[in-house]
Parts: structure tokens; C-alpha cells; sequence
């Protein structure tokens, strides 16, 4: 593996600590300049401070809705709302269906707080055919049923290379398809927002929508992954 | 505007790595800035489509910095342009003078679930839209300086249409504070071996959504 990393999209890996919010952040002290701890702060977090305190100062948000915001996508919002989603069209044909033909609708019970944006579509995988989602121009990502997207998928590697080698992208994440799988690539330049079904496991029959749900993967709702299988590791 | 962020198709990045049990955040500055992000944009200081025209205009050496770190570029760069800041407040990280009028008295922690919901991007059409499932369409071969969602490696291309999303805000517009214009949405699907050549994929199917103003009749 290269020492170098073209790909510089990711996080810098020397830096930043994952601090606790609890005890560092500002939010309690909007007026307060940081002197106890000037040297614990990289000028990338200094500069982030600035932003938010002025934002706080003028008035334009109270502190504790910035805690909230971001508690919501580390606790509330994420890939467990896909999960379920996936797991209830294995189980139920009707909802199937329903989930194909108008995503944001029938996926909005599972949403957090009862909904999910407008403009979702569900695609799913079948013998013959693997979908997979990416957005080329961005980082376009169905934040409401997977969460915030991982550092990969923003990547300039998986951006540049989704839509031309898929193949040789989901051998990056160790997936072999049969050359005769169809692969539909859906690249996100719009509002729509794309979520894969991935194929239900075999050896699962008769198993709780709960348990299927703990099978299905993030990855295998982005295309990039399939869904576990019973006996551990990608089915 | 053909941008550093138009990635489709390019070569050099090298593999993809992912990472095992990622968390949401690498660091706590980055969910501070997301959170101060999405504020701005719930306040109405700049919408979706001027957000992304904000990255994109960014010199490419920036572009090409981690993710987080782009968006605070652009952080920086927007709260100054819409008038929300000024650049020696952003210098003194702190605010130097009353800030501009916002609805509501600003942000509150009651509007944080509304924040949690994608919008709705869907408009009244005023015309009947001009393709139909299953038409083949060719994408057109522009250039526009300013903000648009049409990749270029679709660009020249012949698809067919394989869904219908109503007609939606424009981004094109949008994205240069000239209004929602809202256009006929539709996602298109090209063969692989039509966007890559005869080394392309034959198994291969690439989609976009592309606005009615970017389609050709094929």
C-alpha cells in the first residue's frame, strides 16, 4: 500500500484528537477567549471558534441548538433508519412495493421524527443487476435515511471512479460480482436521493425484521457492500 | 463552471480506503462546523445551490483540501459575501458590530428538528414537460462560467430517460441568486461503453438527473 496518499479528501491523521463535547466546546462562554487552553487548539479550531462565536454573538443561533444539531446526526440520525427500512421490504411484499414506487412515503415511518426528505428513491438488487450511488460533484448523500456520509464516499477517489470502474471500486471494499451482473451506477447531481435495497442473505428465512436489520450494512445501502450474511462477514 | 469539482471519469486519486467503525465526526471542530453550516442555511444566509457554488469557486489547491476544511473555506468566504460577517470580525473571531436582521430572532434549539429534514424541491410546473420515460435524449454539449449540475462526462452524450421528478428548483439558477426558475427533472441513463469508449464496461449503466434545459432530443 502507498505511503502517499493522493487522495487528500480524507481527515488529516495527525491533529485532531476526537475531543468530547462535554468538556470542549465553547458554546457556554460565547464572549470568552480560550485563554486557559490556546495551545490545545490547532488553527484549524481556532478558526471554526471564530465562526461560531460570532454566529452566536450576533444572534444568529443559541448556543445549545449547535450541541443539538450535531447530537442529532452522532445519536438520531444514521444507518439504523436504513436498516429498517431494508429489513421491512425483505419481510414485507406490500411495503416493497410501496418503498419502489414512492420512497420518501414509505419510508417517512422510520425517518427520525416521522419523516425523511422529499425525492428519495430506493433501487433495488437483483440477480442480474448491483446498484450503486455516488455524487460525482459533491457529496450528495440520503442524509435522512443513512446519516452523514463516510470520509470514503467523499472521497476524490470514489467520486472520480464510481462512475467509470465500478468494478475496481467494489474490489476495493473486497466485493466480486459475477461479470454478468449489470451494474447501474445512479450519480447524484439533483435533489433525489438514492438508496439501495441489497439482496436479502440467504439461510435468513424466518428471521425478525430486527434481526435482518442488523445485517444490512451501510455500505450495502450505498451499493458499495451486500448485506451481511447469517454466518458473519458479506453474504 | 468547469471545475476542479467535476471528478467524474478522472484518473490519479487512487484506491478507495475504507474505514472500519468510522465515527460520525474525526474531530469535534467538524460537527461545530456542520452544525454552524446548517444554521446558515436554515436562516436563509445562502441556499443549497449557492453553498455548493461556494466549493466550487474555491482555487483548487483549496478544493482539494479534506472535506471539513473545504467547507470552512467556504464558511469563511459566504458569511462575508451575504453580508452576515465582516472579514475583520473574522479575524478577531468575534463579533464587532450588530449583525444583520434574521427571521424568528435566529436559530433555536426548537428549530433543530426542521434542520433534520431534507427540503422540498418540488415546484408548479407552468409547462408540460418536454420528454417522456423512455425518450432518448442528448445532453448538451455547454460550458456555463456559473454554477450548473450537468457533469462533463455526460456532456455530448446520448441517454434514455428512465425517470420523471416533476419539475424542480433549477440549480443553475439558483446557485447564482437568480431565482428558482424551477425546470422539469429527469434521471438519464447512459451505457457505459458511450461514456468510456469500447474499454468501458459493457455491464455498465451511469445515471444523472439532469434538468430539462441541459436535454436535446437524440
Amino acid at each position: 500500500m502507498a505511503e502517499h496518499d493522493p487522495d487528500q479528501s480524507g481527515h488529516h491523521h495527525h491533529d485532531h484528537a476526537h475531543h468530547d463535547h462535554a468538556h470542549d466546546h465553547p458554546h457556554g462562554h460565547p464572549h470568552g477567549h480560550h485563554h486557559d487552553e490556546p495551545s490545545a487548539l490547532s488553527e484549524t479550531e481556532l478558526r471554526v471558534r471564530a465562526l461560531q462565536t460570532i454566529l452566536i454573538e450576533k444572534g444568529y443561533v443559541e448556543p445549545a441548538a449547535l450541541d443539538a444539531i450535531v447530537e442529532t446526526y452522532e445519536t438520531k440520525i444514521g444507518p439504523h433508519i436504513g436498516a429498517q427500512i431494508v429489513a421491512r421490504a425483505w419481510t414485507d411484499p406490500a411495503f416493497k412495493a410501496a418503498l419502489l414506487s414512492d420512497a420518501s412515503k414509505a419510508a417517512a415511518p422510520f425517518g427520525y421524527r416521522g419523516a425523511v426528505g422529499d425525492h428519495l428513491v430506493a433501487v433495488e438488487n437483483t440477480d442480474g443487476t448491483h446498484n450503486m450511488v455516488v455524487c460525482t460533484l459533491c457529496s450528495c448523500y440520503p442524509w435522512d435515511v443513512l446519516g452523514l456520509p463516510p470520509v470514503w464516499y467523499k472521497s476524490f477517489a470514489y467520486r472520480s471512479r464510481a462512475v467509470k470502474e465500478p468494478r475496481a471500486v467494489l474490489a476495493d471494499f473486497g466485493v466480486t460480482l459475477p461479470e454478468n451482473t449489470e451494474i447501474n451506477v445512479w450519480d447524484s447531481t439533483a435533489e433525489v436521493r438514492y438508496i439501495v435495497i441489497p439482496s436479502r442473505p440467504a439461510g435468513t428465512e424466518g428471521w425478525s425484521e430486527q434481526q435482518l436489520a442488523a445485517l444490512v450494512t451501510r455500505d450495502s445501502m450505498i451499493g458499495t457492500g451486500l448485506a451481511a450474511s447469517p454466518a458473519g462477514g458479506a453474504a | 463552471m468547469n471545475g476542479i469539482h467535476d471528478m467524474g471519469g478522472m484518473d490519479g486519486f487512487g484506491p478507495v480506503r475504507p474505514e472500519v467503525d468510522e465515527p460520525v465526526f474525526h474531530a469535534a471542530w467538524e460537527g461545530d462546523l456542520m452544525a454552524i453550516t446548517r444554521v446558515m442555511g436554515a436562516i436563509g444566509a445562502w441556499n443549497i445551490d449557492q453553498g455548493r457554488y461556494g466549493i466550487e469557486v474555491l482555487p483548487p489547491n483549496l478544493y482539494l483540501l479534506p472535506y471539513y476544511e473545504r467547507w470552512l473555506e467556504r464558511f469563511e468566504r459566504a458569511i462575508v459575501q451575504y453580508g452576515y460577517a465582516d472579514a475583520d470580525e473574522i479575524a478577531a473571531g468575534r463579533s464587532l458590530r450588530p449583525g444583520k436582521t434574521v427571521p424568528h430572532g435566529g436559530f433555536r434549539v426548537a428549530d433543530v428538528v426542521r434542520v433534520s429534514c431534507r427540503g422540498n424541491f418540488t415546484r408548479q410546473a407552468t409547462a408540460a414537460a418536454r420528454f417522456a420515460l423512455g425518450d432518448r435524449v442528448v445532453a448538451k454539449n455547454v460550458h456555463p462560467r456559473g454554477h450548473t449540475r450537468l457533469p462533463r462526462y455526460v456532456r455530448g452524450k446520448a441517454g434514455t430517460v428512465v425517470r420523471l421528478h416533476g419539475c424542480q428548483v433549477f440549480a443553475d439558477s439558483a446557485g447564482m441568486g437568480q431565482g428558482e426558475n424551477p425546470q422539469f427533472l429527469y434521471t438519464v441513463q447512459f451505457d457505459g461503453q458511450d461514456l468510456w469508449g469500447p474499454d468501458g464496461d459493457p455491464m455498465l449503466k451511469v445515471s444523472v438527473e439532469a434538468f430539462e434545459p441541459y436535454l436535446d432530443p437524440a
